[in-house]
């Protein structure tokens, strides 16, 4: 049944409708797989049976009862940050070992009414901190096109599931590039929304005025149905936007004719980027004016210091999300304190991994009295300029291109030692969290047989823009993502 | 500017994160190299332009008083490492003068 | 003679407004005494994955508190957190308001002074930390309860104008009353609705400069606070006198040793590294909002004790003690609009029905007012009366007709009972005859056991007719 792991959601739904399958036999088929591969994968951490037989079944019924929505009966994996009520949730800590949240995320629970099963949750980098998961406190996920380099991260399990076929779907999030970098590397698709377009209720935060929650699929189709059924206001999260859900979609079919799309300077020369990134973006940059669109030259002259304002303002936040974590209510707890001080000390020094460290004292650093006004507030300045650039480019074009990422895979090890080569991952992501907007990666082909992926930044709100793109780059270049040819 | 180790025990001591051997100096020098990079923001002159604290424009999100219903007392504790009569236990909060 | 100190205080008081939900969460507000950990959600048990959503009725009881405060009240406020880590703070940080609060520069008038208001602003309250142990057998464990965290607090914050431990009471009992008035809370300090922390330093008189101040904590009454600030004050003198210097600490009052110690923390100074809180947009405040609470607020305290004398010619003392509660303040009013006369109906509140808490209707009160008036019930009677007319909803003058203790002011009604009593005395009319004048008494006496309700004042002027 191995080809049921390779469907499409519409391709599933119809088979689905036919009833030609069922819910649970797509579910064993993706379960199957999961056995099969990910002993060498490892894009799981857990499996959640209960839920997926539960969940498959509710599907059928609905089948049976003719509901046709298109997420009936769709598998989904879960990254680690996302919570599920009673479904252990450790955001790859080992702080948080053991936490069932009494509570289902938004996100999720707007998903599962809408059919789609999950199968269980995938890996990531500690508190979603890390550009490889190789950050993840439990153990590292390996890249399905080759299994000794990294699937990118911080949402590097939920790639990697997609890209293995062991999940049709999976949820990330992406706080400077967790989604859309991991999906680059993995030949998946991947979408970061518009800060407030998916309510953040039930992710556990990393850096709140950055994270979004966003789908992974194998296709930009499936990729937009998915975050159209989990968009929209959400009165437990007053950052969550009041706009319809749905916008995500308008227009999306109708190509790219006429449109203009930007080509920043700073990021095609982007330091670092590998020529063969760089031949398969020209590619694509061609196929997109092949299929209609006008090509345009725009500059974001502050790109330099996006990765300087995002680490400040990302650990600065991430220092005070994360004091919770004291073993008080949940999580990691030290036996033998003398007192709470040294117990809240030696509990967060064995429960946060290195990177987490680094983060929160760098964090801690730069909101402490004296260093404010030098560190946090002048990032927070250098962010307004940052968006200002994007604003000014998109009065020159309707959507941005660029890469991803700059390079492809990387082998697993080769930047752990050296945090700032890996923070330069994200030099052509953070500039869309910054700004919140919204931004997709699609895969646009290979550079020494590893993945590349193309980046389509839009304008807050458009969404649909980006979809629009990047599903006619889709379709004209006839780049699909594939399942990694594993077995 | 490289940070010192009493910086590093200040900061860590605030983020309540204990030392062990080799931390001080990990740490030192890790941000110092980290907050090299980011010192580039200090060549930009950002006098006139105001903060970025929330990117997206919405305002004004309250909630009507309304009460909804919380987590019994078992669910509230149910992942507590230590909990005793329905309280959270934790060691001493009285620290030694 | 005259203290060579002078007291400078400032107040930073806490105040549960009245909502019926949490600040950030739809927890209910429990009650003292609830199960620990029963009003508790996800959200305020600061579990992973969940954010805050402000409550509109802790907005609005905020603002109404700033408007009755005469603040000014910018456009654009927002929440900051306030990051330190404490078992009894579940997030670990507190969402509270740092440079800009919903309101700044208000004055409450104080006998005449006023008293100026630094800041009003709105934050999350904490939980509650229970410890083993005692001072000898030390504390190796301690319990935590959140109930309370998460409840709206105001927190309002004087400039130091305050001048002595009199001067502080009245105003946080000023305050109270301002709360109450204009329906903000219930301000309850048994209740912990209402807790105030005075800092208090002492300087030459006459000397500019501000002395080294002590912040007093753990107050929870309005005695508390003015014998913990006379202690304080003695404290800080005595220190000085003696050459010391006082060192800038927080300090508790303990109420059962009636004097202030210091709360000794190892912490280095505090950092709370406030920024703003990313989980929630700021708020952009409507004048025409301001506006309609401003115009909703009910006649406030000051400007009702004004109108109590000037209107009702009540003395000052009783005005000030009426307009200090509302609900007296407003029984006074519609018992003299239903006829009572002011000045009696004033002493029946401030004698009877404020210290027992039991109010009757205006128009019972205005009816008893009247039987007293015309004579037509002893007063004690009439404290009788007033609390069955509470209890069981019934006007006086039907209790009263019920009783058949209506007050006999009539002459010839009485000239039997007078007779009776001379008759029955024979001595003490004969010694009053014969000089005697304080024979009368035991007649009076007499006569008040045979009949009760007798009009003491005709009956005497009976008696003396008759003996005369
Ligand atoms: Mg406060
Ligand atoms: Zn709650």
């Amino acid at each position: 049944m191995s080809e049921l792991t390779e469907l499409t959601i519409k391709e599933a739904a119809r088979l689905l409708r036919l009833r030609s399958i069922s819910a649970a036999d797509l579910v064993t088929a993706h379960v199957d797989r999961i056995q099969q591969l990910d002993r060498r994968v490892k894009a799981f951490l857990r499996f959640t049976p209960e839920l997926w037989d539960k969940q498959a079944d509710q599907a059928d019924k609905r089948i049976k009862d003719g509901d046709p929505g298109p997420l009936v009966g769709i598998p989904m994996a879960v990254k680690d940050v996302l919570c599920v009520r009673g479904v252990e949730t450790t955001a790859g800590s080992q702080i948080l070992r053991g936490f069932k949240p009494p509570y289902t995320g938004t996100a999720m629970s707007r998903l599962f009414e809408a059919g789609a099963v999950m199968l269980g949750v995938t890996n990531c980098d500690e508190f979603a901190m890390g550009s490889s998961t190789e950050n993840s406190g439990y153990h590292p996920t390996h890249n399905p096109w080759d299994l000794d380099r990294v699937p990118g991260g911080s949402s590097g399990g939920s790639a990697a599931a997609v890209a293995a076929g062991e999940a049709m779907i999976a949820l990330g999030t992406d706080t400077g590039g967790s989604i859309r970098q991991p999906a680059a590397l993995c030949g998946v698709v991947g979408m970061k929304p518009t800060y407030g377009r998916v309510s953040r209720y039930g992710l556990i935060a990393f850096a709140s005025s950055l994270d979004q929650i966003g789908p992974f699929a194998r296709c930009v189709d499936d990729a937009a149905i998915t975050l159209a059924a989990m968009a929209g206001h959400d009165p437990l999260d007053a950052t969550s936007s009041d706009r319809v859900g749905r916008d995500v979609l308008n227009n999306y079919g109708e190509g790219v004719e006429g449109m203009r799309l930007g080509v920043p300077r700073e990021y095609y020369d982007v330091q670092g980027i590998e020529s063969g990134v760089k031949a398969a973006i020209d590619q694509a940059i061609k196929s997109l004016r092949d299929a209609g669109a006008e090509i345009v030259d725009v500059s974001l002259p502050h790109t330099d210091y996006g990765l300087a304002a995002y680490y400040i303002i990302a650990p600065a936040e991430c220092s005070s999300n994360l004091a919770r974590f004291d073993g008080v209510r949940y999580g990691m707890f030290t036996e033998d304190a003398e007192n709470i001080t040294e117990a809240y000390m030696r509990t967060r020094r064995k429960g946060f991994g290195t990177e987490v460290r680094r983060r929160v004292m760098l964090g801690t650093y730069a909101l402490s009295s004296g260093y404010y006004d030098a560190y946090y507030l002048k990032a927070q300045k250098v962010r307004t300029l940052i968006k200002r650039d994007f604003d000014e480019a998109f009065q020159k074009c309707d959507a941005i291109v660029s890469a991803t990422s700059p390079t492809v895979a990387f082998p697993i090890g080769s930047k752990t030692q050296d945090p700032l080569s890996m923070y330069l991952c994200d030099v052509l992501t953070l500039g869309g969290n910054l700004a919140g907007l919204p931004g997709i990666s699609v895969p646009c082909g290979m550079s020494e047989g590893l993945p590349v992926g193309l980046q389509v930044l839009a304008p807050q709100w458009g969404e649909n823009v980006a979809l629009r793109v990047a599903r006619t780059y889709e379709e004209s270049s006839g780049v699909k993502a594939e399942v990694a040819p594993l077995d | 500017m490289p940070l010192s180790k009493d910086e590093v025990r200040h900061v860590a001591m605030l983020a309540r994160l204990s030392l062990e051997p080799g931390d001080e100096e990990f740490y030192a020098e890790q941000l110092s190299g980290i907050l090299a990079h980011i010192d580039r923001l200090q060549q930009l002159d950002t006098e006139s332009i105001p903060p970025t604290a929330q990117v997206v424009e919405v305002a004004n999100t309250l909630r009507e008083d309304v009460p909804r219903p919380g987590l019994t007392q078992a669910d509230a504790l149910a992942n507590a490492p230590a909990a005793v009569d329905g309280f959270f236990r934790v060691p001493s909060i009285q620290e030694e003068a | 003679m005259t203290s060579p100190w002078e007291v400078v205080i400032g107040m930073e008081v806490h105040v549960q407004p009245r909502t019926r939900s949490k600040m950030f969460c739809g927890c209910a507000i429990g009650q003292l005494g609830d199960p620990p950990n029963s009003n508790v959600c996800e959200i305020c048990l600061g579990m992973p994955g969940t954010l805050p959503v402000i409550n509109k009725a802790a907005v609005e009881a905020c603002l109404k508190t700033a408007v009755a405060l005469n603040c000014e009240i910018p456009r654009h406020t927002k929440f900051d957190r306030k990051n330190y880590m404490y078992p009894d703070l579940p997030k670990g940080y507190q969402i509270s308001q740092y440079d800009l609060p919903m309101s700044v520069n208000g004055v409450l008038e104080l006998d005449g002074r006023r008293i100026r208001v630094r800041r009003v602003h709105l934050e999350e309250d904490t939980g509650k930390l229970i410890h083993a142990g005692d001072k000898l057998h030390k504390a190796w464990e301690s319990f935590v309860d959140l109930n309370r965290a998460g409840v709206p607090l105001m927190e309002i914050v004087t400039e130091p104008d305050l001048r002595s431990a009199d001067e502080a009471r009245d105003y946080a009992v000023a305050l109270r009353t301002l709360l109450r008035t204009i329906g903000a809370s219930e301000a309850d300090m048994e209740k912990g609705q209402l807790r105030a922390e005075p800092n208090i330093s002492i300087r030459r008189a006459g000397s500019e400069e501000l002395g080294v101040k002590t912040e007093l904590k753990n107050i929870n009454s309005f005695r508390a606070l003015h014998r913990a600030i006379l202690y304080e004050v003695a404290r800080q003198a005595e220190v000085l006198e003696s050459g010391g210097t006082v060192v800038q600490e927080t300090r508790g009052w303990s109420d059962a040793e009636q004097r202030t110690f210091s709360q000794r923390s190892k912490e280095f100074a505090e950092d709370y590294r406030y920024f703003p809180e990313p989980d929630l947009p700021p708020l952009e405040l409507d004048p025409g909002w301001i506006e309609d609470l401003r115009r909703a607020l009910p006649e406030l305290p000051g400007a009702r004790r004004a109108r109590l004398v000037s209107q009702h010619k009540l003395p000052e003392a009783d005005a000030v003690l009426i307009a200090a509660d509302r609900d007296l303040a407003d029984l006074f009013e519609a018992a003299v609009a239903k006829g009572a006369e002011a000045k009696p109906a004033a002493n029946w509140i401030i004698g009877e029905v404020a210290p027992s808490g039991k109010f009757p209707t205006p128009e019972h009160l205005a009816d008893l007012v009247k039987l007293v008036t015309a004579g037509s019930i002893t007063r004690d009677q009439a404290r009788e009366v007033l609390i069955e007319s509470v209890e069981t909803g019934r006007s006086p003058s039907d209790i009263v007709a019920e009783h058949g203790f209506a007050q006999v002011s009539d002459e010839a009604a009485l000239l039997a009972e007078v007779e009776a009593v001379m008759a029955a005395n024979p001595r003490a009319v004969e010694d009053y005859r014969g000089g005697k004048k304080q024979a009368l008494g035991a007649l009076m006496a007499d006569l008040k056991k045979r009949a009760p309700q007798a009009n003491p004042k005709v009956a005497s002027e009976l008696l003396l007719r008759l003996l005369g």
